[in-house]
């Protein structure tokens, strides 16, 4: 398949799916990071991830319009407002469902997945009635139009760059969060044991809704960042639901540095295949090789050694 | 004092005779022939539904991929159909005749290899059910064999019926593309799109359905259900006991694999098409959603669950369109979190016990003091 191309043509090929590639990871890594903390961590099966990230997508629309008809000399800056506006508004919709639905179900993993599959199609049906069923798409301030030209062939486009950078700074700050405060600290004391935690005097209830409102606020957060490089429709979400599960799955499921380094390897596989195959074909044998990988080992790349 | 085979007991014949009264008298009575077709193409879904109280309910493997099983029975049977329907003096029209009218769109000049055994009716039937089966047991094998289950499995699952679908949908020349094989006509040449045919179709369907019921019950029954009632509750303890417990994981998905591709095929003969939107995620969880409102331990309740449903979501959905997926979600939720068992749990709580009671005022015999203490302990072991 590599034959009509010569040898500086295939480095471009490359270079450019491989941009594309990276832009296709910041997505996957923003969605799958809340994955990974609400599934990886609690072992809460969310179906309704993609929906929370559509939350945030929609979020970002609204703010768009607000900044154009109200305020439109802050218009360059809208879209810092709408980000946080969009981590807020999923948080607090995750938060107040992990109070109304999953607290009832920690102890049945595969009724919450039942459960938040349900969920997924209420909140799918409520953005119908609300928004429409027609794509929405932001408009994007001048500085984010255009691309930056690399050599004569290879040019990236600033949005890509911008969402390359903000998934930079989010999972830095995850990490943070994480591996370095107090909260995070608190977080994996519930994981590693939840009952020695309770023991210390750690509040395990506050802290699985405030995981849980964590996760839901980053994927909130990507959906704002989906907004720049794609339209956002009720029914979007589910169409991500189940990369980003196996991207977690196969990244080790309790392993953040798991979770990076299998979105990065799929999202790359998948852009350098759809050069030369179909789309369809591309999607196909990335996702059947991570099958075929995950059967072979099913622990994923990444273990953490967890005590249950 | 007992007539019915070893494996059945007084109750589980009752509710046989019930269903079999429903299927085979009431519904083909009381609907009209339209009404009646939609209702066995909910049958249809029933099988799956059944195969999935075996897998899930007892096995305890939750798979998100039974339209996958579904689907592979359908196209087959819908391949057979299809190469029925593109005969030589059918097609003489395209540019290559003799092949299904979609390879022909695509500029396919001859059938492709797997096309080749569905031109005879009988390799047909055996490979409906002998490819869904060997996907399983590869699956299974692959799978449990390593201890992947739960939450594992029905995501890789549910990935696996992704798959298939963006394949399917690929692939247009090989499979028909996102309208599926389609203008399915005779079966070995009668027409299946007659009145009278589709009656006939939905007994064959009732029939093949209770027959599967029964199946499911006998595994049930037998030695091989308790073991799987116990490794759903205890895997390790029954590992420990020295059984391979991914043997009998492998089994029950099997098993719940060919009950799906019979159903698959008889959708196909009943609805006359076969699609990519039956074997994705979402008509694979809405399968789950029906095995769970009949009762997850149910194979009775699995059959009311899939009716009941469907009825819902036609009805639903004929009258208020945005109002279906509110429900259908409200349903989900409102399953897991208050009714754990579905009908079936509700019939064995609320209404089992009032017409035990009603039964035992009128039966009550004072001369039989025996009587008491039988029912006390038939209680005491249930």
């Amino acid at each position: 398949m590599f034959g009509e191309y010569s040898l500086g043509d295939l480095g471009s090929i490359f270079a450019m799916q491989g941009f594309a590639g990276l832009i296709l990871f910041s997505v996957y890594l923003l969605m799958a990071l809340g994955l990974a903390i609400i599934f990886g961590q609690m072992g809460v099966i969310n179906m309704a991830h993609g929906e929370f990230m559509i939350l945030g997508a929609y979020v970002t629309w609204l703010t768009s319009v607000f900044f154009t008809e109200h305020l439109p000399s802050l218009f360059p800056i809208y879209f810092f407002v709408a980000m946080a506006l969009a981590f807020c508004a999923s948080g607090a919709l995750g938060m107040l469902v992990e109070w109304a639905l999953i607290k009832r179900l920690y102890k049945r993993p595969l009724d919450t997945l039942l459960a938040t599959w349900g969920l997924s199609l209420i909140l799918q049906q409520v953005y119908r009635s609300v928004f429409g069923p027609r794509e929405v798409g932001v408009t994007l301030p001048d500085w984010m139009m255009g691309s930056l030209p690399v050599t004569d062939v290879v040019e990236v486009q600033i949005n890509g760059l911008f969402v390359m950078g903000l998934t930079l700074l989010i999972t830095v700050a995850v990490f943070f969060m994480i591996f370095r405060s107090r909260f995070g600290q608190q977080i994996r004391a519930v994981v590693l044991n939840r009952q020695m935690a309770g023991a210390v005097g750690i509040d395990t209830e506050k802290v699985d809704r405030l995981t849980f409102g964590l996760g839901c606020g980053i994927a909130g957060v990507a959906g704002s960042a989906f907004t720049m490089i794609g339209s956002t429709g009720p029914t979007a979400g589910q169409l991500y639901i189940v990369d980003t599960f196996l991207i977690v799955v196969f990244g080790g499921a309790a392993s953040l540095f798991g979770t990076i380094a299998s979105a990065f390897s799929i999202s790359q596989t998948q852009s350098t295949l759809e050069f030369f195959l179909s789309g369809s074909m591309a999607k196909v044998i990335t996702l059947l090789t991570v099958v075929g990988i995950l059967m072979l080992r099913p622990q994923g790349l990444f273990t953490l050694k967890v005590r249950r | 004092m007992k007539t019915a085979p070893s494996y059945m007991d007084r109750k589980d014949l009752l509710a046989l005779a019930v269903v079999a009264a429903l299927l085979l008298v009431v519904f083909p009575l009381a609907l009209d022939g339209f009404r009646l077709n939609l209702v066995g193409k909910y049958l249809t879904y029933a099988f799956v539904a059944v195969g999935l109280v075996m897998c899930w309910g007892y096995g305890g493997i939750l798979s998100l991929g039974q339209g996958l099983f579904f689907g592979l029975g359908g196209y087959g049977m819908a391949m057979y159909l299809k190469l029925e329907a593109s005969s030589v003096e059918n097609t003489k029209i395209q540019s290559t005749p003799g092949i299904p009218d979609f390879m022909d769109w695509n500029q396919l000049t001859s059938l492709p290899w797997f096309w080749e055994p569905f031109h005879y009716f009988i390799p047909t039937l055996f490979l409906i059910v002998l490819v869904p089966v060997a996907f399983a047991l590869l699956i299974g094998s692959a799978m449990f064999k390593r201890r992947v289950s739960g939450v594992y499995f029905a995501i890789i699952t549910q990935a696996l019926a992704a798959i298939a679908t963006i394949l399917i949908i690929g692939q247009q020349g090989y499979t028909g593309g996102v309208n599926g094989i389609t203008d399915l006509r005779t079966l070995m040449g009668w027409d299946i799109r007659t009145d009278s045919a589709k009656f006939v179709l939905y007994f064959v369907n009732a029939v093949l359905l209770i027959g599967v019921v029964c199946c499911a019950m006998f595994v049930r029954d037998s030695k091989l259900g308790r073991i799987l009632v116990a490794m759903r509750e205890k895997e390790d303890r029954v590992r420990f006991s020295g059984y391979s417990v991914a043997n009998f994981q492998i089994f029950v998905f099997c098993l719940g694999a060919a009950f799906a591709a019979i159903g698959g095929a008889m959708f196909t003969l009943q609805v006359g098409f076969m699609s990519p939107s039956l074997v994705g995620i979402v008509p694979s969880i809405e399968m789950v959603i029906f095995c769970a409102v009949g009762g997850r331990l149910s194979i009775f309740g699995a059959i009311y669950g899939t009716l009941l449903v469907n009825y819902a979501k036609t009805s639903l959905s004929e009258s208020f369109p945005e109002l279906w997926l509110l429900g259908l979600g409200g349903l989900f939720i409102a399953v897991v979190l208050f009714f754990p068992n579905g009908l079936a749990g509700i019939w064995r709580d609320y209404v089992q016990p009032s017409i035990d009671r009603v039964f035992k005022l009128r039966s009550k015999d004072p001369t039989d003091p025996g009587h008491d203490v039988a029912k006390a302990a038939a209680a005491a072991a249930e």
